[in-house]
This record gives C-alpha cells, structure tokens and sequence, in this order.
C-alpha cells in the first residue's frame, strides 16, 4: 500500500497532497522534490529514476504534462503496481476534467480530492475505473479553455483543425454534460504507433521495432458490446527461433505480431478464427491492446547523413530525408537532429531553393544541429547543406566525433505496421441508433536513427 | 544551488502566506453557520475549497476546526466531502472538537444512502483519534452488515484503521474474525480483496503476540483459502488480483499436477495490460517452478514477449520498472535471453538509468555467437555525446573481454580506443587493457605496442594513470622508453595528488629496476627519496619497506616485489550470490530496483507480513562492562512470542515431514535435494523469521537448475589447519554484536540435539551461559521460559579479534537446538561449530 500520494507542478508546489496512512513525515514533498531537482550519480548531474529511496521512505513519481505524480510508502511493494497506479491516476483525472494540466487541476482540485478518496482507501487501492467511480463522484467539473493548450499524450495529435476529426472529442470531459443538453453519442479508436529504427552507417536497417497502442475513448451510453475487426491475416507470436529474422516472414505479406496484451474487458473468444476482438469498453480513456513488432516494415523516411572535410577547420554536413510513403498522406512536426564535433564553432546553413516552413539552428550549448520541417508531403525529398568551422584540427576522426542523426515526426492517418481496423462494429440497440466511430491511425518516432 | 526549503511558503500571489486570510475566513465561515439562506451552500463550497486549498499548499487552517464543524450540517454531498476531508487533515491535532463531529459522523453512518453511510463510515474511522475509538465499534460493526457492498468495502478498510489506532479495541470486538466471516463468504469481490489485505496487516502484527493469530495468518495460505481466491480471481479488480497474486506465491503447492493447474489458471494474466498483474503472475510462474529444472526454463521462455511488450508499452517509467526485472532474470540466466540481444540496444533519448540497465544486460548475454555484433554495437556508444554512458559502453566491452574465450576482435576494438584521442575514451580502455593482460598475458605484444605510444601527459584520471604506470612497471622490458618514462612521472611527484598513483609508481620503478638496473637506477633513488618524504601514510611505508628490502638483500627484494605471477582467470563479482538469490526471493518488489534486498532499505516494522526478517531487532541486548563476567540481560517480552513460534514449527513441521501434508514427490535421483528445498520452503511458510533459508533452498535449486550460476562454495573443511583456540576473555558490545549480526552472511545453520541431562540442566538460561563461558563462549543476550529459550553467544580466536556470532533456540520439550553460526572469517566457522557442539554437548554432564 501506499502512504501518501501529492501532485507538484514544475515549480515544487503542491497542488494536491493526500496523506493516507500518517506514516511518512509531512514535509516529504520537499525532500521529494530537492532529491528530483539535483539528483546526482558519480557526481554527474543526470535524471532521477522513477523510484528511489530516502531515510528509509520510497518515492515513485511518473511525469505527466510536466506535472510530477507521487506516492510514498515505507513498505517493500511492487513498483510497477504504484507506477501503473500514479498513470491511472492521471488518466482518470483527465477523464473527469477533459484536459489535464495544471491550470486544470488548480481550479478542479476538489474534485480530485474527491477523486482521490474513492481510487485509495488507506493506501490500498479500491478502482481506478473512471466507469466505477462515477456513482461515487459529485463534483462537476470546471472545464478549461481547451484552445489555448498545447499538445498531451500521444492521441492529442488529432490537433483540432483537422477536417476529418472533431478536434474538441479528445479534450472532452467524460461526465460533464454538453451545453446542449444531451451529449453526442460517439467512439474514438486510435491507433498510435511508435516506430523505433536505426540505420547502419551505409543506409541498412539494424534494428526496428513497432510499438503499438490502440486506445479507445468510448461516450456510448448504456454500455453496448463492440466488435473491433483487424485485417484477416494478422497473427499473433512469431514462430521462428530469432525475432529477429527478418527474412522469415517478408515477402508473405501477413502482418504478425511479436506479442500483445489486452485490457481486461477485451474477450479474445473469436480471435483466432475472424481477428476480431469483442468488449464492453468501460467510461472514459482506456488501452484496448498493446503490440509490439519486430517483422521487417517499410520505413517512413530514410536518412542520408553525411560529413565530410573540407581543408583545415572546415567540414561539411549533407543530410537527406526521402519521404517513403504515399503521396496523399504529409508527415508533420519534423525534426532532425545531429551532434556536431565538440570543436565545432559556427555552422552556416543552405536550404534547398523554394524551401518552406523549414528552420535551422546550431545550438551552441551542446554543439548540435537542429533542421526542423513543418511538413514533408510522401514520396518528396529533402536536403540540408551546412558549412562547418572548427577551432581545432579533426585528425581525421570527424565521424567519430558527430552523430547520430535523429528525428522526430508524426504521421496522422499512416501506420507503418499495416494492422487495420477493418470494421467497427456496435451492438444495435434499435435500428436509429447509429453513434459516430471515429478510426484514427497516427505514427510517430520514438528513437528513430541514421548513423554516420 | 540548493532550491529553498520552504519554496512553498514564499510569498507569490497564487499561494498567500496565511494569518490574515484564515482569519477572514473565520468570520465568513461564522456568518454562514446558521444562515438558511438560500444559495447559502454555494457560498459555502466557495468558502470550504479556500480552506483546502490553504490545507493543500501547507498554511495551518487548524483554527477553523470549530467553525468547518458548525457549517457542515447540511445535505448537500459536496460540502460534506470537504468538511470531512478537512476533519480527516485536523482531528489528531484537535482532540476535542473532534468530538463534535462524532454526532453527525454518527448520524450519516445510519443515513438512507449508502453512498453517505459509506462516506460517513470511512471519514469516521479516519479521525485516528485514540480516544475515540469507542464511537467506532458500533458503527463499524453495523457497517461490516450493511446490505451496501460499498459500505461494506469501507467498513472492512475501516477496521484496519481502528486496528492501527487501539489494537486492543479492534481486537476485542472480535472484527478480525467477522472479516475472516467476510472474506469467504461475501459476494463483492471488493469486500473480499479488503478482508484480504486488512487480515493480513492484522495477523502479522498480531502473530508476535498471540499463536491464534500466527496460525490464523498462516490459514490464509492454506489450499482451500488460496484455491477459493484463485478461482474468483476475473471476479476482482486489476488492484486487487495483484493482492492475490502475492499470496499465492507464499502457497506451497502439494505436487506438480497442483503447480500446472495454478499455472494454467493463470496463464492468460501474462497478456493483460497492467504491467503488475503480468509481473505479480511472472513471480507465481517462478517461484512455483523453481524445483522443476525443464519447466522453470520453459517459463522464463513463456515470460520473455510479455516483458518485452511491457517494457516498450506505457510511460518510461513503467517500462524502467519492468526493464529492472527483466534485467534481473537476464542476470541470472543469460543464455536463455542470447538470441534476444538487440532487445538491449540503447536509444538514444532513453534516460541513463535505464542505458545502464541495459548495457549490463547486453554484457550478460553476450556469448560466442553474438559477441561480435553486440561489441559493435556497444563502439558505437564509446563515441556517444553522454559521457557516463561513452564510459559504461567501454567498461562493458571490457567486461565482455573478460568474459570470453575468444577476444582477438575485442581487444582490436580496445585498442582503438586507445587511438580516439578523447580524454576519458582513454582513460577507460586504459583501466581495461590492464586487467586484459591480468587475465591474457599472451597478447601483451599488441597491447604494449599500442600503450607505449600514449603520451602519459594525455592521462590525467588516477585509475587511469595508475593503470598506465603499472604496465610500465611491469612490462618495462618491452616498452623502450619506460625507464625514462617513470623517471619524469616521479619528477612531477609533488605534483601527483593522488596516493594510488604514486603507490604505483613506487612498485613500477621499483619492477622496473630489477629488469633494467643501470637505467632505473636513478629514478628509483628520487624515487624512494620522494616516497620518504612522503606525507602520505601509506606511501611512506610501501618507500621505506622498499628501502629496508633493497638494503637487506637485492633478491629477496624482487621477489617480493615482482614474483612471477599467475594470470587472473576470474575477477571477483561484486555482489554475492546470496544477495542475488534473496533479491530474486522479493521478485516484483523494490529490491529489484534498488537491487538491494530488502532488509537494507526497509525498516524493520515496516517489511512485510511474511517476508524475511532479521529477529534479532526484537532481542534488547544488554550492555556488557569490559570484564570478565557477561552480565546477561534476560530477553524481552517478545521475544518469547518468537520462541513460541519456533516451537510450534517444530510440533507442526515435525510430523509433517514424515506424514502427507508436504510430502515431496519423488524426482528419482534428485529426490533428496528436492525433498530438501521442499522442506526448507516449507520452513519459510511455517516460521517466516528463519533468514538464511532464502539463500539455502536457492542454493539447491540453483544445483538443480545447474544454471551455471557462481554458487558460493560451502566452506570445506580444512583437514590439515591447526585447532582453533578461543579467547577466554573475548570482549564485544551489544551494539557492533547487532551490526555485525546484520551484515554477515550466515555461514552455518545446524540441528543438534540435547542430551537428557541437558534438558535435566536447563531449568534456567543462565545454567548454560555458565556453562558455554567456561569454553569460551559468551552470552551477549538471552532469554526465555522453559520449554523455549533462545541465546545469543559470541566468542573470539585467541590470536586475531575474528569473531563468531551464534544464534541459539532450544526447545527442551524436543530435545532440540538449533544454531546459526556467523563468522568473519567464514573458513572456520565448521571448525568452530565443532568446537561449539562439542562444548555444548557437555552441558548437564557432570
């Protein structure tokens, strides 16, 4: 169980503070957040862990929107259960107040209180399910603007504009009741891809991973049943000895999976036989399936980085992106990113003529070069050319001493695994009912790499 | 540099310093109490969030206490969640005008909804008010009847609260048993998941006092207890499976078709998406499995894709919690995760904490097939821009290095290193290229080429230099230019601040002169001279003992200082492997994180109902005068409860053995180390506070699993050492006797039994502490009542302050004793047990 569990925003404050047992000195917070602020290892200033250990009480904390979630406890328990406990947390918040962040939180903290009491009882853990907690919660929400926010979580990347998608349904609050009256019956499925890839130094993949997540939002009243259909030749489980045979499994052009797991309320009872997953998605924002794969895909983009010298203290830097997809789908939010030699002391950059939306820098601090791109459209080509000067000779070691390159995207509407939703399917109540589904296939880079 | 300490308090205007605002407060919250108003509520949530929000931010709102109390009569929920939120904060501070609240709390506890009893229930039982505690029992016990399972819930938290405030009263009014009532018969999950966890609280801090409670707690690990709880576990929540998950892993199972079905009841919790349901299972599957070598593998097969799934799901910190524990298992089985390598791959935006957990895991399951690519790989992080992480990735190709057969490619790569021409690239492959040629002498050729082109003004680290300076010395008849080399290092000696180097500097010219005399000769003289001068202890000493040894006899000097030595086959590990198989014990846990056991983070009281636990804490140990006569401090209270369990393993476990109820399959000829692990997880259900078990059974099943993994050699006995002698006036206080205690491993855990005039004899602990002085043992704490007593003796080798430590339980209605034996110097402890039997043995002969 848990003792005391404390919301600080980025500054120390507390915004909540909710101590349950009385067995951890009241003034933790503070030493909470000096131990986080300066954490040190071998003298080296680095990032404090998720967990650790002062005068004998335990501190776990996970970071949400820039917010720090907390929970101590003196007792040995499991740190995954209080991790997954302090994200759940925050989910349900969200849940209630439509958008988390600080200002929110400021202004609902009662509700949260509220919140509070209902999720842990004396350090033990009685739900988390925003479904269950409804009957307990009396507060109503104070909805924030949600306008002025910037961007929370993977699946606020369906940024309010886009045509397709109903920019305010990922911001809404699960309880509060819409200005109207009733509020709109609809489903939110999204499937969010995080690709993990690393190129060698002569352009061929050495290791690449897709890590997926499909999440679903559900405003349905009455709890119907729902069937999620995926494409018929979706398997589960590579049978090969290695995962990472690439060749086993190209060229037969069925998607597997290296593994998953599901929310407890997925049934998998038809699974084998039609791909179909069937649930009673509970209230509010909850992870239907996770999967992860290691099958050869096709990259979105490819990287060609390239340093050369160019007479004493000087060298060039040439680097490449191609668009690999289609055509009518754009990446958005680009950015490259590429460490320069420590020597190096003025960069002077040269963007392909017409270039638009497109932005250099060299940051000086860390020696690094940054080429942000507002779009990429599929199947373009992009180049960077920047003039290095170095305060100091190279020896010949230069790609040694820069690199990797990295980047940043996201691509709505695209996903690099080709595991489809093919059909959305919602228990009838009556022949009228016909709620909105809304689909949505987004793919971003979580360590995507080109070595030098 | 420091942030201030009392950020909070600062003045800034979202958050106001207090005095006046609380007094403002105070008189609107007057003004309202009686009001009937209309629209009198929403003024009063208005007024109440201020109160709380001050609560939040640290301001003492204490002083409304009588105010909040007077405004709380009303019907809307709202308000009366924050007024009891805020009486919850504030009633230990005031005691009294808690008790104004005791009527209305009393009064929604009967109300018509069971969302207010609920509430009321729960904020009730939250005051923590020891005076109070008689407003509770009533409705607590209507609560625990309510028809509301959520009342229901909250009554059963409820209970424990009371526990924690006034055990006795909890205690007396019989909830422990109405909750064990509860726990197996109530149709909400919830309430039984809540019974589950209040039960457990209670009986364990109740077992050191009372047998019922102790065999209550082992009750809940009874079969029809754990099967009735595993066969309603979709029944619970997410929370609460986890909660039964830990209980079934205590559960020792008959036979293996008992194992297969837990197992396969259990299978599908590996796919779920909370990532401490998959590990709560994960331990199950482990522990369960660890006497049945074949399906303990396949287990560790079966777990690999759900971790990884875990560990690239959810937030990194889920994924650093998952990562810890899946290092773990790399670590104890690394040729399972082989083929699995580029899962340990580093990203680049990955946090240092989880690169290091990684680059460990990479240098566990590199093997002959993978080596080459992961070396690779690991070069690649050499050039990184995070320096810590650069340094790791070398020390880890070292390591690797270190750890093959096969290391041409290896220290080609080192050796390049060498050639980046970054200071700390250098400094690191230095100290590896080092302990390379302890361990390989045969590739010195390549190496010293290499080494002696480095400017030893390009290394400034101390290990680093030290490193250098040492292959100088002992490789001076290769490197040409070493004489001369040494001789400007010594030149700069007043400039050399660190004492590890110029302590090998001394050694280097001092190897260096026996090789080549005439070129050496005057850097040694400045050397000694400097070493003399040295203000450094140690330093001067090694320059002097250099000094007397070249003047006594040139020959016998080098062969002290440079004999002919053997190659290193195996560096030390750092971390026994006793820790390493207790912290596997606490799978799923914070020991895995810290990769600590728990004992050396968790205090005392707070460690968990049924985990390991060092008893001696619950011994008082008298203070002891430097003199001959040990004054014995009898035992306190509990300390007889520890006894009373002890024995009651014995009546319990005794038969036991022989009789069904555990009784080992048979596992054809491994049946006997198999029966022996069975009885020793046996022992850790039926008397948790025997510590070394842990390390004992898996010492057998690492055996059995022949894993491969460094097993701790049992210390053999050494047939041709002298007798051991002990000091008949040894002296030791109690508290280095409680930290030694603590921090020494057990090196002996023995049965013997008492003779009948030893039983005749001990009618009282200090017939035997007499007796045990006259052979030199001492009593340091003792205590206890016929038929349990329990001794704690020391004693120490007549020449060196070695010591022992021996933890005595004697139960004279057995006839047994049983010891535990700790030792400094673990070599002799079998010779001192000897001597301890033999002298035992005597007690109560004439």
């Amino acid at each position: 169980m848990i003792s005391q569990f404390f919301v600080l925003s980025q500054r120390g404050d507390n915004i909540v503070f909710r101590d349950y047992r009385g067995e951890v000195q009241k003034g933790s917070a503070e030493i909470f957040f000096r131990k986080v602020k300066f954490w040190k290892d071998d003298g080296q200033e680095e990032e404090a862990p998720p967990v650790f250990n002062v005068d004998g009480v335990n501190y776990f904390h996970v970071k949400v929107v820039g917010l720090l979630f907390v929970a101590t406890t003196r007792v040995n328990i499991s740190p995954s259960l209080v991790l997954e406990l302090l994200q759940r947390i925050a989910r349900v918040i969200k849940d209630y107040l439509g958008v988390l962040n600080e200002d929110s939180l400021r202004k609902n903290f009662v509700l949260v209180y509220e919140l509070l009491d209902e999720v842990i009882d004396f350090g033990y853990v009685r739900t988390t399910s925003t479904e269950m907690l409804k009957s307990y919660v009396f507060n109503e929400p104070i909805v924030v603007d949600a306008a002025r926010l910037q961007s929370l979580g993977p699946a606020s990347i369906f940024m309010p504009g886009t045509k397709r998608m109903p920019g305010t349904a990922v911001t809404k609050s699960v309880v509060a009741t819409e200005p109207g009256g009733r509020r709109r019956e609809e489903i939110f499925v999204d499937i969010i891809e995080k690709i993990s890839i690393t190129f060698s130094s002569s352009g061929y993949i050495l290791t690449s991973e897709i890590d997926g997540t499909i999440q679903m939002k559900s405003y349905l009243t009455g709890n119907p049943e729902i069937r999620l259909a995926f494409n018929d030749d979706l398997g589960i489980g590579r049978g090969g000895r290695s995962v990472y045979d690439y060749r086993s499994s190209s060229g037969s052009g069925a998607v597997i999976l290296d593994d998953c797991n599901f929310h407890q309320s997925v049934r998998l009872d038809s699974f084998d036989m039609d791909k179909t997953l069937s649930l009673i998605p509970p209230d509010g924002e909850f992870t239907v399936m996770n999967y992860r794969m290691t099958q050869e895909f096709k990259p979105p983009f490819r990287i060609n980085p390239l340093i050369e010298e160019a007479g004493a203290l000087k060298a060039e830097v040439i680097i490449k992106v191609r668009a690999e997809f289609s055509s009518s789908i754009t990446a958005n939010t680009i950015l490259v990113a590429m460490p320069l030699p420590k020597y190096t002391t003025r960069a002077s950059f040269e963007l392909e003529p017409g270039a638009l939306g497109q932005t250099t820098d060299f940051k000086e601090a860390n020696k690094r070069l940054e080429w942000g791109l507002k779009k990429i459209v599929g199947g373009s080509e992009h180049t960077l050319r920047a003039k290095l000067t170095f305060s100091q000779e190279s020896h010949g070691n230069i790609t040694k001493e820069s690199g990797p390159v990295s980047m940043t995207f996201t691509i709505p509407m695209y996903n690099a695994s080709r595991l489809q939703v093919k059909y959305l399917q919602i228990a009838k109540k009556s022949g009228t009912y016909n709620p909105y589904r809304w689909v949505r296939y987004v793919t971003q880079a979580n360590s995507y790499v080109a070595r030098i | 540099m420091a942030p201030p300490v009392q950020s909070q308090r600062s003045p800034s205007p979202s958050q106001p310093s207090g005095k006046g605002e609380v007094s403002d407060l105070k008189s609107q919250l007057r003004q309202l109490a009686g009001s009937r108003a209309p629209g009198v509520d929403d003024s009063k949530r208005d007024l109440f969030k201020k109160v709380i929000s001050y609560m939040t931010i640290g301001i003492d709102v204490s002083s409304l206490f009588g105010e909040m109390v007077m405004c709380s009569a009303t019907s809307d929920i709202v308000l009366k969640k924050m007024c009891y939120l805020y009486v919850g904060n504030y009633a230990k501070v005031n005691p009294d005008l808690a008790l104004l609240t005791i009527n209305f709390l009393q009064r929604d506890c009967k109300d018509a909804d069971p969302m207010i009893r609920g509430l009321a229930l729960r904020s009730l039982c939250s005051l923590r008010v020891a005076n109070l505690v008689e407003y509770l029992v009533g409705p607590l016990g209507s609560g625990l009847k309510d028809n509301s399972g959520y009342v229901r819930t909250v009554a059963v938290m409820g209970v424990l609260k009371l526990y924690h405030i006034s055990a006795s009263t909890c205690v007396d009014a019989d909830f422990p048993s109405i909750l064990k009532d509860l726990m197996l018969n109530d149709s909400d999950a919830q309430v039984v998941a809540n019974c589950l966890s209040a039960l457990q609280e209670i009986w364990s801090s109740e077992a050191s006092t009372s047998e019922e409670a102790s065999r209550e707690r082992e009750g809940l690990l009874s079969k029809p207890n754990v099967y009735y709880l595993l066969n309603r576990i979709k029944e619970f929540s997410e929370w609460a499976q986890c909660l039964v998950l830990e209980l079934v892993v205590k559960y020792v199972p008959l036979d293996s078709s008992e194992i297969f079905d837990i197992m396969n009841l259990l299978e599908d919790r590996l796919q779920h998406a909370n990532g401490a349901v998959v590990l709560a299972t994960i331990k199950v599957f482990l522990q369960l499995t660890l006497s049945m070598t074949d399906v303990h593998q396949q287990v560790y097969e079966r777990i690999k894709a759900p971790l990884l799934t875990l560990v690239s799901s959810g937030s990194p910190e889920q994924s650093y919690a998952v990562l810890s524990h899946l290092h773990i298992l790399v670590m104890r089985a690394p040729f399972i995760f082989s083929s699995d390598y580029k899962h340990f791959y580093c990203q680049y935006n990955e946090p240092s904490y989880v690169k290091k957990l990684k680059l460990e895991m990479l240098t566990a399951v590199a093997n002959e097939s993978n080596t080459y690519e992961i070396v690779t790989e690991l070069c690649e992080y050499a050039a990184n821009v995070d320096i810590p992480i650069a340094r790791e990735s070398i020390r880890a190709v070292g390591k690797i290095a270190l750890q093959q057969y096969d290391v041409n490619a290896i220290v080609d790569r080192l050796l390049q290193f060498l050639e980046m021409e970054k200071d700390y690239v250098t400094a690191e492959a230095l100290v590896l290229v080092k302990d390379l040629l302890r361990k390989y002498p045969q590739w010195s050729h390549d190496c010293i080429a290499v080494v002696g082109n480095i400017s030893s003004k390009n290394v400034q680290e101390p290990k680093a230099k030290a490193a250098l300076i040492w292959m100088l010395g002992e490789y001076s008849q290769d490197m040409h230019d070493a004489p001369y080399i040494l001789e400007s290092l010594i030149e700069n000696w007043d400039e050399e601040h660190s004492d590890e180097v110029r302590l090998h500097l001394l050694t280097a010219v001092m190897k260096c002169f026996f090789k080549r005399p005439p070129e050496t000769q005057k850097a040694l003289a400045a050397a000694l001279a400097a070493g003399l001068a040295d203000f450094h202890q140690d330093v001067h000493d090694r320059a002097l003992l250099y000094y007397r040894l070249l003047q006594y006899n040139v020959s016998v000097a080098e062969r002290v200082v440079n004999p002919p030595k053997q190659a290193v086959s195996v560096f030390a590990d750092t971390q026994s492997s006793e820790i390493k198989d207790r912290i596997f014990d606490e799978f799923n846990s914070l020991s895995v994180v810290y990769q600590k056991p728990s004992y050396m983070f968790i205090d005392k009281e707070h460690r968990g109902p049924l985990e390991f636990s060092d008893e001696l804490g619950n011994v008082s140990i008298g203070t002891e005068s430097a003199g001959t006569v040990v004054p014995v401090v009898p035992v306190e209270a509990n300390d007889k409860d520890l006894l009373l369990s002890t024995s009651e393993k014995e009546e319990s476990g005794g038969p036991s053995n022989n009789g069904s109820a555990y009784s080992a399959p048979s596992y054809d000829a491994s049946s006997v180390s198999a029966a022996a692990s069975q009885t020793l997880l046996e022992l850790e259900i039926s008397n948790p506070t025997v510590p070394g078990h842990a390390s004992q059974s898996s010492l057998a099943i690492d055996d059995l699993l022949g894993l491969g993994l460094p097993v701790a050699p049992a210390p053999a006995p050494t047939p041709s050492s002298p007798p051991l002698t002990l000091n008949s006036k040894a002296g030791l206080d109690p508290s280095t006797f409680q930290q030694k205690w603590r921090q020494l491993p057990i090196s002996l855990s023995q049965e013997y039994s008492v003779s009948p005039q030893g039983v005749a004899a001990l009618t009282a602990p200090q017939a035997l502490l007499r007796h045990m002085q006259g052979h030199s043992i001492h009593c340091i704490a003792s205590g206890g009542q016929s038929p349990n007593f329990k001794f704690f003796f020391f004693a120490q080798k007549a020449e060196e302050s070695s010591t022992f430590l021996v933890e005595c339980v004697i139960n004279t209605s057995s006839a047994k004793a049983q010891m535990r034996i700790k030792a400094d110097d673990q070599s002799v402890s079998e010779a001192f047990s000897a001597l301890f039997q033999s002298a035992f043995s005597k007690f109560g002969m004439p």
